[in-house]
């Protein structure tokens, strides 16, 4: 059985590429998650508020995934 | 000058020509030329010690452009991480301010004048349910009250009670609310005003409870 070989440079920077465009969507629905939650709180509509935490908990959880994988990915590149 | 193309790669050579496990790619098929390392892809230190040698601000400050390209676009992908944190924590204060607000949501009741104080068209200015909230009491007719929170749902401005016109007025913005039922009617408010619950008894009128309304 061979060790895998660990990714070159280029193939580890157009892994984060792939990484950040996921973070980017991640992080632009949080966005406006917040914000449509903080005007339906304000408008009274309180309904909203703890699923919107909920899902923007799971985005987080997506991000510390992503995250986890380049920490991984940075040990491996030694 | 040594003619390797791998220059002191420790990995074993590998045919090109044969598909073989030790042709590892992404999918396990790409040419092994892919793995050659190109002077670009390495980085000598002033100091000529290898990468694992070298202290940690160095390697977070790297002096070739494709490393810095990757650590840039690493602690980019960090930050992206971080600040998805600041909006989970945004909304966990949300419902958190909801949980705290539904946590004594039972106002009680308080009395807020006596019904021979208030004429007919007369209002009064009252605090409920805390001693910051700010609402208003409007006697419409003989046994006709309404109240509302006196805080505009534009941008929280005071509203003055117009009785002979049927309208609370905002003058910050010229918004205008129904009096009958505190619905906004002009200008920039969209939401209507808390409704006061109301009890007349015993000669007096007592404040039960706030509705919050969105339409």
């Amino acid at each position: 059985m061979t060790r895998p070989r660990p990714f070159s440079r280029d193939q580890r920077v157009i892994i984060i590429y792939g990484m950040l465009a996921f973070a980017v969507i991640i992080v632009v629905l949080q966005l406006w998650l917040l914000t449509a939650t903080m005007n339906a709180y304000l408008g009274a509509d309180t309904a909203v508020v703890w699923p919107a935490a909920a899902a923007s908990l799971f985005c987080l959880l997506l991000n510390v995934g992503l995250l986890r994988y380049l920490a991984r990915l940075d040990r491996s590149a030694g | 000058m040594s003619d390797d193309p791998h220059m002191g790669d420790p990995r074993p050579d590998v045919d090109p020509r044969v598909t073989s496990p030790t042709r590892e790619g992404l999918a396990g098929t790409a040419p092994v030329s892919l793995y050659v390392r190109t002077r670009d892809q390495i980085t000598i230190a002033p100091d000529f010690k290898p990468p694992e040698a070298q202290p940690a601000w160095r390697r977070d400050f790297p002096i070739d452009w494709p490393q810095d390209q990757y650590v840039e676009r690493r602690d980019f992908m960090k930050f992206l991480v971080l600040t998805s944190f600041a909006f989970t924590t945004g909304q966990f204060w949300i419902a958190a301010q909801q949980w705290w607000q539904r946590r004594g949501e039972v106002p009680g009741e308080r009395r807020i004048a006596a019904v021979g104080d208030l004429a007919v068209g007369g209002t009064v200015v009252f605090d409920y349910p805390g001693e910051h909230d700010p609402c208003v009491l409007v006697r419409m007719s003989a046994d006709e009250y309404v109240a509302y929170s006196q805080k505009c749902t534009h941008l929280s401005c005071a509203v003055i009670p117009q009785p002979e016109e049927g309208v609370l007025h905002c003058p910050c913005h010229e918004g205008y609310f129904d009096l009958r039922s505190g619905r906004p009617i002009a200008g920039p408010p969209n939401r209507p005003l808390p409704r006061i619950h109301l009890d007349v008894r015993d000669g007096a009128i007592y404040a039960t409870g706030v509705e919050w309304r969105t339409t």
